[in-house]
């Protein structure tokens, strides 16, 4: 295909590196410096979408990330699909394949007659309003239809191949945006000696330079870009990042940069490079330097292909040397659309008018104009356009002062392209994310950023310096008001001296009257991208939304990725004329991040894969995996589960494990177990404050279980302390819990009891912890230890430091199963030394590895509670019968023993933690089960308290389960219900929690 | 509080153990002993602007004491030959002792494996007053991450600026790095050490190994 | 991302190293024996919850693991100062919680 738009000369490609992509299946060529929009309009694609509601053809109406309707899929393979990417942002690269996302059903066939009118009556503004209120069924209904007709796109099914980066950067001064005022800004913050990010979004810096006429210390403007470019190339502070989009700014000058490193390079990043990089940037000072959006006027059948901002013509002519027409009109409210003619003109193509809705028009510009003897209709305005898939010609004429209605006869002008310009918008954007309201000012037609707490400063045509030179001053003396106040030196900088150029004010036109009320005049669009035209605006007003943010949610106005770039002041000024208000009385409108859509990968960086989250190991992880075991995640740990022989089933393997570990003796790697090192003078006394039992008496060597309850006397973890010597004690917390409970240590130590003389030092990670339990440990340790283990010499709940296999070892008599247990604590370093001496020693004793789901039978079959699994925040001591274990003799009010005593947490009928029996032996509950006294009592049945543990005993052979009944521990014997899902009912008996070895004779041997 | 008096130590703390003195042909394993840095040193390229290397089964103690105790800082003194860093986030070092600021009172300090039983003794002999000294070798290892592209590397693990203005050598903080977190110090210009808990070691390994992959990664040994 | 001065440390860092654990200044009651419930209730579950200046507790979670207080105005979520448990604050709202 040939490039029929494209000039033979100019514009800022690179015409020795010929490019192909491919758009709806057929190929075409561009250039190295292409955006897909510029080649798309040089080789004379009109139509690139379908609108969401009437499903009208659209063509490309804007050159930067403004655009609403050039929003396309690309990608070359299943896997490298991106959705939703603006045409405008995207940089050519060879291969390059491309699809629409709106294209239902057909592009070019014209179903304005049939689906568009069947569309726009379903859905009539109002419909987002509307639909909400509906009930969820037909939501649903509605989602479906919309969701096909947004065309917003679809994500790839297979996994993205590329990389994405994340980073975090810090800096003096971020720049936000590459254009005069913001080159100017970084290049005077850098000569002052800041570290400087400056961030752009486009393809290359520059901003309205890169298109401009105007020269600078009398060169091209383009010239003066390159050295500034060039000078903070070389400053080693300063960092710049073309092709970034600053999308989010966030408290205390926080902001995230989406960086898009590789995609204007191949359908996939290079091989180790990274497609986009999301930089999370923390700012002393930020300077905006965003520009502003043209704002087009609003006319009838303005969204025609060939339809575009004037500062869009004139992108499109110098940058890419791509003229998308061949008969221009210009329709202005002020002198920058006069810039389109003149580029247009200069391309060699004609120029049919410039319409001008001011009168007696004089300015450097128009003078430009009559030089090249094009015609100026002065006072008129383009009403409407003819053409379906292009403009074909345009209805012109003459309007009255105030731009309120028609006052003169419709003449039609033959053209093709119409370009529109009602002023600039300052993209204010940025400003509005953390909180700042935008400003109306009547004098340059626009919003600008409002006051703000932030160390954030503005230039530019931000802040409506719309000029050049105006630009290039106000984004100096941000630098230096931002170097002062960093206390750094102002540099001598010289601003380039300029043409003078004679502005002629701007008129404020939005929406271009036509003969007819809004109501019948062909449709006039203000937000393409949701399909809402000026007459849904004031029917809005009419059904009685006034706030502007309510017109926005009745029709859409500014809605999803387009965030009301282009519509949203002609919007407001709808709004406003048809509520006889000014603009700031209608309101004024804020945005939030982000600014333009981040992919997911930028946002989920390296966390994913196999680095979503941390995996925590033991010492003995290799081993466990050698030996087949399957993991259980507690927390972030890796945890073995059960380790199945060949063969086995989980029941068989934990059945296995069970039965062995009673029998002889299993091993348990307990190295998660949280283990606090705690020492001083006060720690006996800390000790009793945070735990519900006493610890005053406890001596060195021994060792003692303690409940931790919050202040609202609820259980929140529990485990073994021993007493190493007198001030110096070792606490171990649930594996979930370490974290927590130091920090809640802590918390106390350092804000409630500072006069306590103890510190506490987490050693989890430093220990191994290896338990043998069952009735041969004894016999096992013996034979790598030369220590005394008689039950005289090494009690049961007492500790003793000895060497096990060579290594230095903590060994505590402690036991979680009821069987005889040692555990057996070396540093983590000789963690699978001492645990492979154990099995090198273990086969005479068929030593077992077990995992958690073994320790939770046996632990169960004892009636032991597990913190987080039997309680859940609303259990105190007394109601898992552990009244035991607080002591109301300590002089100190512990932490939970007011709670304790509220009127409801003595209550007789509280739920209680006991022992569930089922009749049938065989019948093992699901844990969550609900019980009911009454198994015939109408539904809802009033429900009594849950199973919280329930397990297949093989030592016992029958099921075991625990939970609470209301008031259970005085209902012994009695019987409890449980209906199932399934519609069965499980008969069973309220017994003792503990069903194994109710003496503890076990382990006391 | 308590006014129990200190002397008789013993009575009040755990003796000290050599937990490093194993028997003979009983030897430490590393956190990261199943990625085999040896056999990676030799495969990875000699010109990558990354550098990364472990330094494994080193002796690392916590010290808990009054900063404002001058017989403690005193007495620390003495026995380290080192002045107890008090100034935040500061770190002194010898040629074979490392001491890092961790909080107001408390200190991380590495030594070779051998060193560290003499050092826990000497000091708890020294100390007077309301200390701790824990012993937290096994809990830690620590990597070297160095080269012309070690800071872009840190900059995707930590959020703390690097800059040399902000972070010079000598400096030592702990902060996240990714989900997990590190003791972060800067030796010189371009080489900064980790101290990572043990159970995160393989974790942080990989996120290493992971963000060097644009820049390209040597592993040393 | 809120930037959040230790004073421990004596330097600011982002958020994500801090756990923020309540509003300041809500002393344990010295003998919660003798508390009414409803004193015991105002102890365990009442908080000011204002628009504007708050006083609360964070803790350096990822950093030197200390505990210190923060005045926050809760409408900007600007952080005006950072200053040690068992100190007292330098700004305090007054009406309608602006800084004074
Ligand atoms: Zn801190």
């Amino acid at each position: 295909m040939t490039q029929l738009n494209r000039l033979s000369t100019g514009g800022r490609i690179n015409r020795s590196k010929p490019l192909r992509f491919t758009w709806r299946g057929q190929v075409y060529s561009g250039y190295e410096g292409d955006t897909l929009a510029s080649a798309l309009l040089a080789n004379g694609v009109d139509v690139v979408a379908r609108s969401f509601k009437y499903s009208r053809p659209r063509g490309i109406i804007a050159a930067g990330a403004e655009e609403p309707n050039g929003i396309v899929q690309i990608g070359a393979t299943e896997a490298t699909q991106v959705p939703n990417v603006r045409a405008t942002q995207q940089g050519l690269y060879e291969g390059l394949v491309a699809e629409p996302t709106s294209g239902w059903p057909s592009l070019e066939y014209d179903l304005m007659g049939a689906v568009g009118k069947v569309a726009g009556s379903a859905m009539p503004p109002g419909f987002y309003y509307k639909t909400f209120m509906f009930p969820e069924s037909m939501w649903m209904t509605y989602e479906k239809f919309i969701r096909r007709a947004a065309g917003l796109g679809r994500s790839p099914i297979a996994p993205d191949p590329d990389r994405y980066e994340k980073t975090h950067q810090h800096c003096d001064v971020l720049v936000v945006g590459a254009g005069p005022a913001g080159l100017m800004a970084a290049l005077a913050a850098a000569r002052g000696g800041a570290r400087v990010i400056i961030a752009d979004e486009q393809e290359e810096m520059g901003g309205s330079l890169l298109a401009s006429r105007e020269l600078l210390d009398g060169g091209p403007a383009t010239d003066w870009v390159a050295s500034v470019l060039a000078e903070l190339n070389e400053h080693p502070e300063v960092l710049l990042l073309p092709k970034s989009t600053v999308n989010g700014y966030h408290d205390h000058n926080f902001l995230t940069i989406h960086e898009r490193c590789t995609d204007h390079l191949a359908d996939r990043a290079p091989d180790t490079q990274p497609r986009q990089r999301l930089h999370r940037v923390r700012a002393e000072w930020v300077i905006l330097a965003t520009g502003a959006h043209e704002r087009p006027l609003v006319y009838g059948n303005n969204d025609v292909p060939g339809c575009m901002t004037c500062s869009a013509v004139s992108s499109y002519v110098q940058r890419y040397g791509v003229v998308p027409g061949n008969r221009l009109v210009v329709s202005t409210s002020n002198d920058g659309g006069y810039q389109a003619a003149l580029d247009w003109h200069d391309a060699g193509r004609r120029v049919v008018a410039v319409i001008d809705a001011r009168r007696q028009v004089a300015s450097t510009m128009a003078d430009a104009l009559k030089d090249r003897g094009i015609t100026l209709i002065e006072g008129s305005a383009v009403l409407n356009v003819a053409g379906s898939t292009r403009v074909q010609s345009v209805e012109v004429a003459r309007i009255d002062a105030d731009a309120h209605q028609v006052i003169g006869p419709v003449q039609t002008l033959v053209c093709d392209t119409v370009a529109t310009s009602g002023g600039w918008s300052p993209a204010v954007h940025l400003s509005c994310h953390t909180g700042s309201r935008p400003t109306w000012r009547s004098d340059i037609i626009g919003f600008v950023p409002g006051a703000t707490h932030e160390q954030r400063l503005d230039a530019g045509a931000l802040v409506g310096e719309f000029s050049t030179e105006g630009a290039l001053n106000s984004g100096l003396a941000a630098a230096r008001q931002a170097l002062q106040a960093l206390s750094m030196s102002v540099p001598e900088v010289v601003v380039p001296t300029l043409a003078p150029v004679e502005i002629m004010p701007a008129l404020a036109l939005f929406h271009v009257p036509h003969t007819l009320p809004t109501s019948r005049a062909p449709k006039q669009f203000v937000d393409y991208q949701n399909d809402v035209t000026a007459a849904g605006i004031e029917l809005s007003c009419r059904e009685g939304f006034e706030s502007i943010e309510h017109v926005k949610r009745y029709t859409a106005l500014g809605f999803g990725t387009d965030q009301g770039k282009l519509g949203n002041i002609n919007g407001m000024a709808i709004t406003a004329r048809a509520r006889g208000m000014s603009i700031p009385e209608v309101g004024t409108t804020v945005f939030r991040p982000n600014y333009t859509p981040v992919s997911f990968g930028a946002i989920v960086g390296r966390d994913c894969g196999p680095l979503f989250d941390p995996k925590r190991y033991t010492a003995m992880h290799e081993w466990h995996v050698s030996k087949g075991a399957a993991f259980e995640d507690v927390g972030q740990w890796k945890r073995p589960w059960y380790f199945p022989k060949a063969g086995e089933t989980m029941a068989q393997a934990v059945n296995r494990e069970c039965v062995a570990t009673r029998t002889s003796v299993g091993i348990l790697d307990a190295s998660t177990l949280g283990k606090i090192d705690i020492q001083g003078p006060d720690a006996r006394e800390f000790l009793g404050r945070v735990y519900t039992n006493a610890w005053a008496k406890l001596a060195p060597g021994r060792c003692r279980y303690g409940l931790m309850c919050g202040e609202d006397g609820m259980v929140f973890d529990d485990g073994v302390t021993s007493c190493l010597a007198d001030q110096h004690f070792l606490m171990t917390t649930t594996t979930g819990g370490a974290a927590g409970v130091l920090e809640w240590l802590e918390f106390y130590h350092q804000t409630e009891w500072p006069e306590l003389q103890v510190y506490m030092t987490s050693v989890t990670d430093h220990w191994a912890t290896m338990t043998i339990s069952g009735p041969n440990s004894r016999k096992l340790l013996g034979e790598l230890t030369d220590a005394d283990l008689s039950a005289e010499a090494f009690p049961f709940m007492s500790w003793q430091p000895m060497t096990v296999a060579g290594v230095p070892a903590r060994v505590f008599r402690i036991s979680f199963t009821g069987e005889l247990s040692f555990e057996i604590n070396v540093p983590a370093n000789y963690g699978l030394h001492v645990w492979e001496a154990l099995f090198e020693r273990g086969a005479p004793y068929d030593l077992t590895p077990y995992g958690t789901e073994t320790m939770h039978v046996l632990r169960a079959e004892k009636g032991f509670i597990i913190a987080g699994q039997d309680t859940d925040g609303s259990v105190h001591p007394h109601d898992l019968g552990m009244g035991w274990a607080v002591s109301n003799q300590k002089p100190f009010s512990f932490i939970g023993k007011r709670g304790m005593v509220r009127a409801d947490c003595v209550r007789p009928d509280r739920k209680q933690w006991v022992g569930i029996k089922t009749r049938d032996p065989s019948v093992v509950l699901p844990e969550g089960a609900q019980g009911v006294f009454d198994p015939n009592a109408p539904i809802p049945m009033p429900m009594v308290g849950h199973i919280t543990s329930s397990y297949w005993s093989a030592n016992l052979n029958r099921s075991i389960a625990q939970g609470f009944v209301k008031g259970g521990h005085a209902r012994m014997g009695e019987t409890v219900y449980y209906p199932l899902a399934d519609g069965s009912v499980v008969e069973a008996e309220i017994c003792s929690p503990v069903f194994l070895d109710p003496e503890g004779e076990r382990q006391h041997v | 509080m308590s006014d129990n008096p200190a002397s008789s130590k013993e009575q009040y703390k755990a003796p000290i153990t050599d937990w490093t003195g194993v028997a003979d042909g009983v030897t430490g394993r590393s956190p990261l002993a199943h990625v085999g840095f040896d056999e990676l040193a030799q495969m990875t390229p000699s010109d990558a602007p990354v550098q990364l290397r472990e330094y494994a089964l080193k002796g690392h103690l916590t010290l808990r004491c009054n900063p404002e105790d001058a017989a403690q800082t005193a007495a620390f003194e003495a026995v380290t030959g080192l002045a107890l860093p008090t100034a935040p986030l500061s770190s002194v070092a010898s040629s074979d002792t490392t001491v890092r600021w961790i909080a107001p009172d408390e200190w991380l300090i590495s030594v070779p494996a051998s060193a560290l039983f003499s050092l826990q003794q000497r000091l708890q002999d020294a100390l007077t007053g309301h200390c701790a000294l824990v012993d937290v070798s096994s809990g830690l290892t620590v990597f070297e991450l160095s080269g012309e592209r070690a800071v872009d590397v840190l900059k995707k693990c930590v959020p703390v600026d690097l800059h040399q203005r902000h972070f010079p050598a000598g400096k030592v903080v702990s902060t996240g790095f990714a989900k997990a977190s590190c003791t972060l110090r800067r030796l010189n210009d371009e080489t900064f050490e980790l101290v990572v808990r043990r159970s995160f070691a393989d974790y942080i390994w990989l996120w290493l190994q992971d963000a060097s992959l644009e820049y390209g990664l040597r592993v040393e040994n | 991302m809120l930037s959040i001065y230790c004073p421990h440390c004596a330097e600011h860092r982002d958020e994500e190293e801090f756990h923020y654990k309540g509003q300041a200044h809500i002393a344990r009651p010295s003998d919660p024996d003798k508390c009414s419930d409803e004193e015991w209730g105002n102890y365990m579950y009442f908080r000011a919850n204002p628009r504007g200046i708050h006083h609360e507790v964070w803790v350096h979670a990822l950093g030197c693991r200390k505990f210190f207080n923060v005045t926050r105005d809760t409408r900007s979520y600007q952080v005006f100062e950072s200053y040690l448990i068992g100190t007292s604050p330098s700004i305090t709202g007054e009406q309608g919680g602006q800084p004074s």
